[in-house]
């Protein structure tokens, strides 16, 4: 495509021995495959698999202007036993919050194996300085958590300064030091798969261990489509360099049906090594107590009472 | 426990669409003059999936394709020319209706008798079934608006003659331009695959379409030549293969039929190097193993630039490893049974002889089910133009791919052909499409996309692929007989 962008000097160090073609996406076909992968029937032990994996993909998420120490304390029980009526459902992957109650956070999960995951750099919207991004990481990792979302510079993006969302990477990245970095695309805001494919390719080439779809503060956001866009390019990054990158699609997945979808999209285009929840994560607040009920259906062949799974 | 599941990977659980809502007769008759006629002879239909015996259907006779002719030609000659095309409309509408009120046991069937995945008889054959008599239901009262000038009547008795590959959509694409038309006909359905036609009977009945309008014969290629070679028959319409369509014109040279002929394809799929290749590479897989391959416009050639071929080939591989064979009727199944014995000894020997003159094959491991007729999906690498897997039409889930360097060798590898009845361009570039497309002698070129159909779009081929259009406009002059035709003065 002639509109290819430049890209900025340096691009293609990370990515030795070269990267991936940048190449196109086209929007007809990329939709009726995500369409007809969303069809699978995904029945019996095969479903129940795909549950239980789905708690244990989850980041639990709270991201409010109202969240306090005691929501996350309820939110960390919670993504430590999911379901109290039967402890065989295993714990979700993290719980996702606000820098200011990662140590909150912290000193509920501690030693439970479930990690903390912290939005920094001006989340949501990143429209802020570098020094001050830096620092907002600085100190959710200085707290304790396990893990860093990013936001990119979606202006800078979207006006061509692709260089300048590259070297913001590069630097959270250093300031995550031993945290793993995911790199939220905010693909809502980003108009094309073109461009959703492109700013996957950049953060991966800037070092982010996981790319992902949204803040979940907008509407239009992990579609189906745009996930297969980015398990796309976390393939040919793959193929080309052997280097692992995570995918976290996050915003909008509220039903067992729609992260059963979810799963089946990454299996049959990255296969079973991405099944894990070291590669694969869901960021979710509402949806794990549908899985949770689909869960105890499959197990008691019975339909359930939303009322007997607990609300956090 | 979830550790050693992960293990396996994300294995789908069988997922089967109940056989439940058909119900089969154990023998049926020849559908003519609305009533159902005792043939002499009988043979047995199977599913291919399974060899089972399904039913025995009839194998008419030259006696019985005259009587279904007469019928055919008695209602035309007394109410069904006569009607007000209004009303011809009415019951085309009707009957496209009780397809999509009756779908689900229509594609239960059309995939237990031709081996095809469930959920393309289900999202493909029926919803375009149905579509192609509502699009004709509403041309019946405006046929003068779309010839105009020209007085178009119904030229009378038309036989049809349809495949094995689409059964009850190609039966729409006869029969729907045909009735509207108003015209009456005979059809012949596919030896192997008359069920979903003989189904079809009953959804006349319950649209009460007049007796006679409509009537099938079922049985093998004697059936076809009868009908053929019968003298009250005004047209003939074949879809099959490339051979047959050749004898059929044999025959008819001289006697003043009209002929529609829809034949085989050796379509070229043309990857330019700027292809969104992930896409591409879901069309190349849509062109060639939709319908087990067995798809006139297959896009059966890949014409892959050689700049990216062996990521373009290295991505279609790894995705021919995800394709799921096996039971038709199971809602994951992409890929389902080969249609019949016969046809599975075709594809054998045409890979045989690719393997034979060089080319690389190459096929996923994958586990077929030990009865039925099955073949693994297949791609063959190195070849060349002159490989016979490059010029004959293997009707199979088998893809010879080969490379150009130039846009222009594209197009001349792409021509160079006898047959030229569909293909597809993959560029980013929209001029490049048109370039391309210009050039292409094929019936319809898709970009970036395969396999697309639609009523309203004209469908057919060049040179060898034979002539006369199906849907659209073009899928009615066939049918109808203008002011100032040969026939007119010549009769």
């Amino acid at each position: 495509m002639s509109s290819t962008p430049v890209l900025p000097g340096g691009f293609e160090l990370p990515l030795e021995p070269r990267l991936p073609r940048i190449g196109a996406v086209d929007q007809v076909a990329l939709e009726e495959r995500a369409a007809s992968l969303a069809k699978r029937s995904i029945k019996q032990e095969s479903k129940r698999f795909a549950l239980e994996l789905a708690v244990r993909m989850m980041d639990l998420t709270t991201l409010e202007g109202s969240d306090t120490p005691g929501k996350v304390a309820a939110l960390a029980a919670k993504a430590i036993q999911p379901d109290p009526a039967d402890p065989s459902v295993p714990s979700c992957a993290a719980i996702c919050v606000y820098p200011n109650l990662v140590p909150a956070a912290v000193a509920r999960v501690r030693g439970t194996g479930v990690k903390v995951a912290s939005v920094a750099t001006a989340f949501p919207s990143g429209q802020s300085s570098l020094a001050v991004k830096l620092l907002d990481v600085e100190e959710a990792v200085a707290f304790g958590a396990d893990e860093i979302d990013m936001v990119i510079d979606r202006g800078a993006f979207l006006s061509g300064r692709y260089a300048k969302v590259y070297d913001e990477i590069v630097r959270v990245k250093e300031a995550c030091a031993a945290a793993h970095l995911k790199v939220i695309l905010e693909t809502g805001e980003l108009g094309t798969y073109d461009n959703v494919r492109r700013a996957s390719l950049l953060a991966m080439a800037a070092g982010a261990d996981f790319i992902k779809t949204s803040t979940g503060k907008l509407p239009k956001a992990a579609t189906l489509p745009m996930l297969l866009c980015m398990l796309e390019a976390i393939r040919d990054v793959h193929d080309e360099t052997g280097r692992v990158v995570g995918m976290k699609p996050a915003g909008g997945i509220r039903t067992a049906k729609q992260a059963i979808q979810n799963l089946v999209i990454v299996s049959e285009t990255l296969g079973p090594d991405w099944l894990t929840p070291d590669r694969f994560r869901l960021g979710a607040s509402s949806l794990l107590n549908d899985v949770l009920m689909q869960i105890r259906t499959q197990k008691t062949g019975r339909y359930q009472n939303p009322e007997y799974f607990t609300r956090d | 426990m979830t550790e050693e599941l992960a293990f396996r990977g994300f294995e789908y659980a069988p997922a089967p669409e109940s056989r439940s809502i058909v119900r089969l007769e154990d023998a049926y008759g020849l559908f003519v003059g609305g009533r159902w006629r005792e043939p002499a002879e009988t043979y047995t239909t199977i599913s291919p999936a399974s060899e089972e015996p399904l039913a025995q259907v009839g194998q008419a006779g030259p006696e019985d394709v005259g009587a279904a002719v007469a019928a055919a030609r008695e209602a035309f000659a007394g109410q069904w020319s006569a009607l007000r095309p209004a009303e011809r409309a009415k019951y085309l509408y009707r009957i496209a209706r009780l397809l999509q009120e009756r779908a689900r046991e229509f594609a239960v069937l059309e995939s237990l008798n031709g081996g095809k995945p469930i959920k393309e008889s289900r999202d493909v054959d029926l919803p375009l079934a149905a579509a192609h008599f509502f699009y004709y239901a509403g041309w019946a009262d405006k046929l003068e608006y779309a010839f105009p000038n020209r007085r178009p009547r119904p030229i009378g008795v038309a036989g049809q003659i349809i495949p094995w590959n689409f059964p009850l959509l190609m039966l729409a694409w006869k029969i729907a331009p045909a009735l509207a038309a108003g015209n009456t006909v005979v059809l012949k359905p596919a030896e192997t695959t008359p069920l979903t036609a003989l189904l079809f009977c009953d959804v006349l009945r319950q649209a009460e379409l007049p007796r006679g309008v409509v009537n099938i014969v079922t049985g093998d290629g004697r059936t076809g030549a009868a009908l053929v070679s019968h003298p009250d028959v005004d047209k003939i319409a074949f879809t099959g293969s490339t051979e047959v369509g050749k004898a059929i014109q044999r025959e008819l040279a001289g006697t003043g039929k009209g002929l529609t002929l829809e034949l085989g394809g050796k379509a070229a799929n043309i990857v330019f190097d700027d292809a969104p290749l992930d896409q591409a590479v879901e069309g190349i897989v849509n062109g060639i193993f939709f319908n087990q391959g067995h798809v006139c416009c297959a896009g059966s050639r890949l014409l892959v630039q050689e700049s990216i071929q062996q990521p373009l080939i290295d991505k279609l591989k790894r995705r021919l490893g995800t394709l799921r064979v096996g039971d038709p009727l199971d809602k994951n199944t992409d890929v389902g049974a080969i249609n019949s014995a016969a046809q599975l000894q075709r594809i054998e020997e045409l890979v045989a002889a690719g393997e034979q003159e060089g080319a690389e094959i190459y096929q996923p491991p994958c586990r077929l089910p030990e009865q039925g007729y099955w073949f693994a999906p297949t791609v063959f690498t190195n070849v060349a133009q002159s490989h016979r897997i490059a010029q004959e039409e293997i009707f199979g889930p088998v893809l010879s791919a080969l490379t150009f360097r130039t846009p222009e060798e594209a197009v001349e590898k792409a021509n160079n052909t006898a047959y030229g009845l569909s293909a597809g361009v993959w560029t980013e570039k929209g001029s490049r499409i048109l370039w391309t497309a210009q050039r292409l002698r094929a019936g319809v070129v898709w970009a970036n996309t395969f396999n697309r159909f639609d009523p309203t779009s004209p469908f057919g081929g060049y040179k060898e692929s034979g002539f006369g259009r199906e849907g659209g406009l073009h899928g009615l002059e066939p049918y109808l007989r203008f002011d100032g035709d040969a026939t007119e003065w010549g009769g």
